[in-house]
């Protein structure tokens, strides 16, 4: 790793000063993915800020009957909450579809926010990546693409976003709040919280530098039979070809997000209210630019889809 | 080069408080095996997709080659040499011996600290990917523990016999 000093803070207040007092800096909290990227060289702060003691570790009931989930709250702690497995299961999948054990006694919900893609051409710091070093190019486009984006795709960019967490939020309407400099909070609807790659692949997330994650909310809770489906080319522990976070009521889809299509979830707002699952795809997929590689991915998503949504219709009846 | 300043962190390992002052780069697994001389907990990937590095902090397992050691102050850090010695073997420890739950061992005590910790968290109501009501109690079923595992690489698949060794261990001393 390239050198940089570290300093523990105690407050998001304290946070957000060390952060806007040291340009560059990044947050560190479970640090599974930013210290594996800082390894391979891809990222490369000079200082790292350690928010892991700010105390935003908690789940609380919010006024609105939705619950306030703490930036800090590891991964298998928000799986396991009896709230979370009751009344929003969609997010309790999702997060044990992704990952291993150990890493989601670490991961965090605003790291989980804040992953970066696994292209392999991200990766390979031999190789232009516009997300690493913005203009140099894009070694995945005309390179092995079979588990790359194939949809909001533009010419700088074809990576996907890996989260599995982040589609279920999605599908919830999730708001993640922040504070930034000066003090000043925002509440960031999860719909506007991961950007499309557009000219700027680098440019991830609505997050201004130095602002810090303090707590993603969720609205009261939707009912319905919600499930999560993540295809993926091992039984577990591997990032998804694709996946499907749906919420259904009596066979009709309320909610539907797909995951590992794009650079950020997948929300299909214009199918829901629907109950044929092919319509849905053909809603989805409508606009998909596939390579020969992943064009396996749009009839795989319109299985997935029905699968899903005949596996709801059962749960139920 | 800049040279990084070194930083003071305390912590607790195997029920001993040992003082260090490390380059903040320093992983806890760097930390373990190369200034504690506590070479049990092993070194493969290095980047927190083989568990070879699993270890329990405040009572959890982690990849502890994904965290810096200066972020662990004051945390309980368990290694697979607090767990038995080979005078007076943890019960997991005995059954991945007599089920033959390795061959090269590399991987074993990283095996050995998430089954124990797999067990607990299935007991305390932790989901997987495999469970199926998420609001009943989970069963320590083949399955959930097959799952919970898969963290844990095995590069001469001795998986069979580990899900022996485990399966022994909750039928004698659980």
């Amino acid at each position: 790793m390239k050198p940089f000093s570290y300093e523990r803070v105690a407050s998001p207040g304290e946070a957000v000063e060390a952060a806007a007092a040291r340009p560059g800096a990044r947050f560190i909290a479970g640090g599974t993915n930013l210290l594996d990227l800082m390894k391979l060289g891809i990222e490369a702060p000079q200082h790292l800020i350690d928010v892991n003691r700010l105390g935003l570790d908690t789940i609380e009931p919010t006024a609105e009957g939705g619950l306030r989930i703490g930036a800090l709250v590891r991964n298998a702690d928000l799986a396991a909450d009896r709230r979370v497995r009751r009344d929003y299961a969609v997010l309790a999948r999702a997060l044990v579809s992704g990952a291993s054990g150990q890493l989601r006694n670490k991961a965090t919900t605003a790291g989980n926010l804040m992953q970066r893609t696994r292209c392999p051409y991200f990766y390979n710091t031999d190789m232009p990546c516009n997300k690493r070093r913005p203009g140099s190019g894009c070694a995945a486009i005309g390179g092995l693409t079979h588990n790359l984006a194939v949809l909001g795709v533009s010419d700088a960019c074809i990576a996907t976003h890996p989260s599995d967490m982040c589609v279920a939020l999605r599908a919830l309407d999730a708001t993640v709040e922040t504070v930034g400099a000066g003090g000043r909070a925002r509440s960031i609807p999860i719909a506007a919280f991961h950007r499309l790659p557009g000219d700027r692949p680098d440019i991830e997330t609505a997050l201004e530098p130095g602002e810090l994650i303090t707590a993603v909310t969720l609205p009261a809770p939707l009912g319905g039979v919600q499930l999560y489906r993540k295809v993926r080319e091992r039984a577990s522990y591997a990032f998804a070809n694709l996946t499907v976070a749906l919420v259904a009521e009596e066979g009709q889809i309320v909610r539907l997000a797909f995951g590992g299509l794009a650079a950020k979830p997948w929300r299909v707002e214009v199918a829901e209210g629907g109950d044929d699952a092919d319509l849905a795809a053909d809603l989805a997929l409508a606009g998909a630019t596939p390579t020969e590689d992943n064009a396996y991915k749009l009839p795989l998503a319109r299985r997935t889809l029905k699968a899903t949504l005949a596996q709801a219709t059962e749960v139920r009846s | 080069m800049t040279a990084t300043p070194r930083l003071p962190v305390t912590l607790s390992v195997n029920g001993e408080t040992r003082t260090l002052t490390l380059d903040p780069r320093v992983t806890l697994l760097d930390a373990l095996r190369e200034h504690l001389l506590l070479t049990g907990t092993k070194k493969g990937c290095d980047q927190g997709q083989c568990g070879a590095c699993t270890v329990l902090v405040n009572g959890r397992r982690i990849n502890s080659c994904l965290s810096l050691a200066v972020m662990h102050e004051g945390d309980e850090i368990s290694t697979i040499e607090g767990l038995g010695t080979p005078e007076a073997l943890h019960p997991m420890q005995a059954a991945f011996i007599e089920h033959d739950g390795f061959q090269c061992g590399y991987c074993t005590p990283g095996q050995i600290l998430s089954s124990l910790s797999v067990i607990e968290e299935i007991r305390a109501g932790v989901p997987s990917h495999v469970t199926g009501d998420l609001e009943a109690p989970i069963p320590l079923s083949d399955a959930e523990i097959r799952e919970r595992m898969s963290g844990n690489l095995c590069r001469c698949a001795a998986y069979p016999n580990i899900m022996a060794a485990i399966r022994d261990y909750l039928g004698e001393g659980a």
